[in-house]
């Protein structure tokens, strides 16, 4: 029983060291950003490989995405004679919800976990140490740019999500649904509000940016130096990026769009 | 003589283990020093802690006068910058070819033009005989190969100091002599302090100013080569002429074999 308890207190300690290196790696990091703007080719190369290659999957699941809900609220909405309402539940879903939180889904397992494994196996192979040998240290070199590139093509890709969803929703609703495709353009005018869904909904990204990207960095940086480690890290990052996500998500539409 | 590198009773320990306990040690200036040890008593720690990647638990370690446990970040890099460190595993950056390796810490420090860097890193990679490989990447290279561009690389900035965490391991003759060469011309020529962990008695021996071979954490003998020689320490005659029998243990400790197979002492 003692040492059950001594075991439970041993794991929380645990918990909060690791919380509380965080923290101080999140602060390294902000203070490495300044220098970045001397080099801007650094975060240039992180914004291909995190933001271009994360393209394909991003674009390829907002087709999906958007033509499934086409057709999911065609059917429900259908029977209520309420079609002209697609335009509507379409937009507002995929900008204020379903594009921000899908693709950081998306992007916790396409660029976060390509992250975590890379700066990991970095690590493992004395690579960081090397660089700081080199009197470089490595949260500015190597972190601070992988992060700043997260961040910004976070919001980005979101914006693309929802675009390419909009566009397919609207092919599967008005192209081979029927519905008539001016009514559909001219109440997303009227009723998506460019402040509060559109830019509430890039907020939302920008957030989800923040901190998957931050988990990646701290997963990677903070790894235990072998090849499990390294998986265990790259798992880590999957799973407690994307529950951040969906926490976070909750908070911040209670926050935005009220309710509670 | 003007010690560049002083520990003052050094406490480190990993988990449980204890590695230094109360470990002092002095290194000269402008000499070669060898250190010496059976494997696993905490020389690449040793190195770690003068490069202030690892702290001193209790004690200080001072190089070039200063403290490095005590020095804020922008400190340690700048003192960083004036020292080399061959990782025992090259510790290369894989991602980027044998010629940006080498040109990676003169681009972070100086603002060579481009021409004029490619030479540098030519002649680098000349003096440890791997012109040729300067476009490769690190995966197409032997284990040789890439500890020697791992050496070229570590002198790229004519750094005060350089630590050679075993340089000579996987080297074939030719190029072990020639790498022998290098580090004593370095030292000669350039009047650079050198630290040396070798296995390699003999070359270790022929090149070195001092050695000191250290055991469970602390110095057990220093001295120079030919002082080692002739101790009559059997521990230092042991360890010097690798005999498996005599006082030095070949087992990092654990309990007895006999122990472990259920054997009982009867
Ligand atoms: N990252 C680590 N975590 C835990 N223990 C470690 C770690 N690195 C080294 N050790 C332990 O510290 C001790 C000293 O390691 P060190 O690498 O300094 O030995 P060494 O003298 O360089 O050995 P070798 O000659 O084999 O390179 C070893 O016993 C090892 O078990
Ligand atoms: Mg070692």
């Amino acid at each position: 029983m003692v040492n059950l308890l001594a075991n439970v207190g041993v794991w929380w300690l645990e918990i909060l060291q690791r919380v509380g290196r965080g923290f101080l790696f999140f602060i390294q990091i902000l203070t490495g950003l300044p220098a970045l703007l001397m080099r801007p080719g650094l975060l240039i190369k992180e914004l291909y490989s995190v933001g271009v290659l994360s393209l394909t999957i991003i674009l390829v699941s907002g087709l999906f995405v958007g033509m499934v809900l086409g057709l999911q609220f065609f059917m429900t909405l259908s029977r209520f004679g309420a079609e002209s309402a697609l335009s509507v539940t379409v937009n507002l879903t995929l900008l204020r919800e379903l594009g921000p939180v899908v693709t950081a889904l998306l992007f916790a397992g396409r660029a976060g976990s390509a992250l975590t494994a890379e700066i990991g196996l970095m690590k493992t192979t004395e690579q960081l140490s090397g660089m700081e040998m080199m009197a470089v240290d490595p949260v500015h070199r190597v972190i601070a740019p992988r992060f700043l590139a997260s961040v910004i093509a976070m919001p980005l890709l979101a914006v693309l999500f929802s675009v390419v969803g909009i566009l397919s929703a609207w092919f599967i609703g008005a192209g081979l649904l029927g519905v008539d495709s001016g009514s559909f353009w001219a109440q997303m005018q009227t009723s998506v509000d460019w402040y509060n869904d559109a830019m509430n909904g890039i907020y939302k990204s920008i957030v989800f940016g923040i901190v998957v990207a931050w988990i990646a960095v701290f997963e990677g940086y903070d790894t235990i130096p072998t090849s499990e480690g390294v998986g265990r890290a790259t798992t880590r990052t999957v799973v407690n990026g994307s529950l951040a996500v969906l926490a976070l998500d909750f908070i911040l539409t209670s926050l935005m769009f009220g309710g509670i | 003589m003007e010690e560049y590198i002083v520990f003052d009773d050094v406490h480190f320990s990993r988990g449980q283990r204890k590695i230094f306990n109360g470990m002092n040690l002095a290194v000269p200036k402008g000499k070669t020093t060898a250190i010496m040890g059976p494997s696993g008593t905490g020389k690449t720690t040793l190195l770690k802690l003068i490069g202030g990647l690892l702290m001193p638990e209790q004690g200080t370690v001072h190089v070039d006068g200063k403290s490095v446990g005590q020095l804020g970040h922008d400190d340690l890099f700048t003192l960083r910058k004036s020292m080399g460190m061959l990782f025992q595993s090259g510790a290369l950056l894989t991602d980027e070819s044998v010629y940006e390796n080498v040109a990676y810490p003169l681009r972070e420090h100086t603002k060579l033009p481009e021409p004029m860097l490619r030479d540098l890193v030519s002649m680098k990679l000349e003096a440890v005989g791997l012109r040729g490989a300067i476009d490769m990447m690190p995966s197409e290279l032997s284990g040789g190969m890439a500890r020697r561009v791992a050496l070229a690389r570590s002198i790229a900035l004519d750094p005060d100091l350089i630590m050679y965490d075993e340089p000579f391991t996987g080297l074939d003759p030719i190029t072990m002599s020639t790498v022998v060469t290098l580090i004593k011309k370095l030292n000669d020529a350039l009047g650079i302090t050198s630290l040396m962990v070798s296995h390699d008695v003999a070359e270790t021996l022929s090149i070195a100013d001092y050695c000191h071979i250290i055991s469970d954490g602390k110095v057990v003998v220093s001295g120079t080569p030919d002082e080692l020689q002739q101790s009559d320490s059997e521990w230092v005659q042991q360890f010097l002429q690798g005999r498996p029998d005599g006082p030095a243990p070949f087992h990092y400790p654990t309990a007895p074999i006999a122990e472990d197979l259920g054997v009982k002492h009867g």
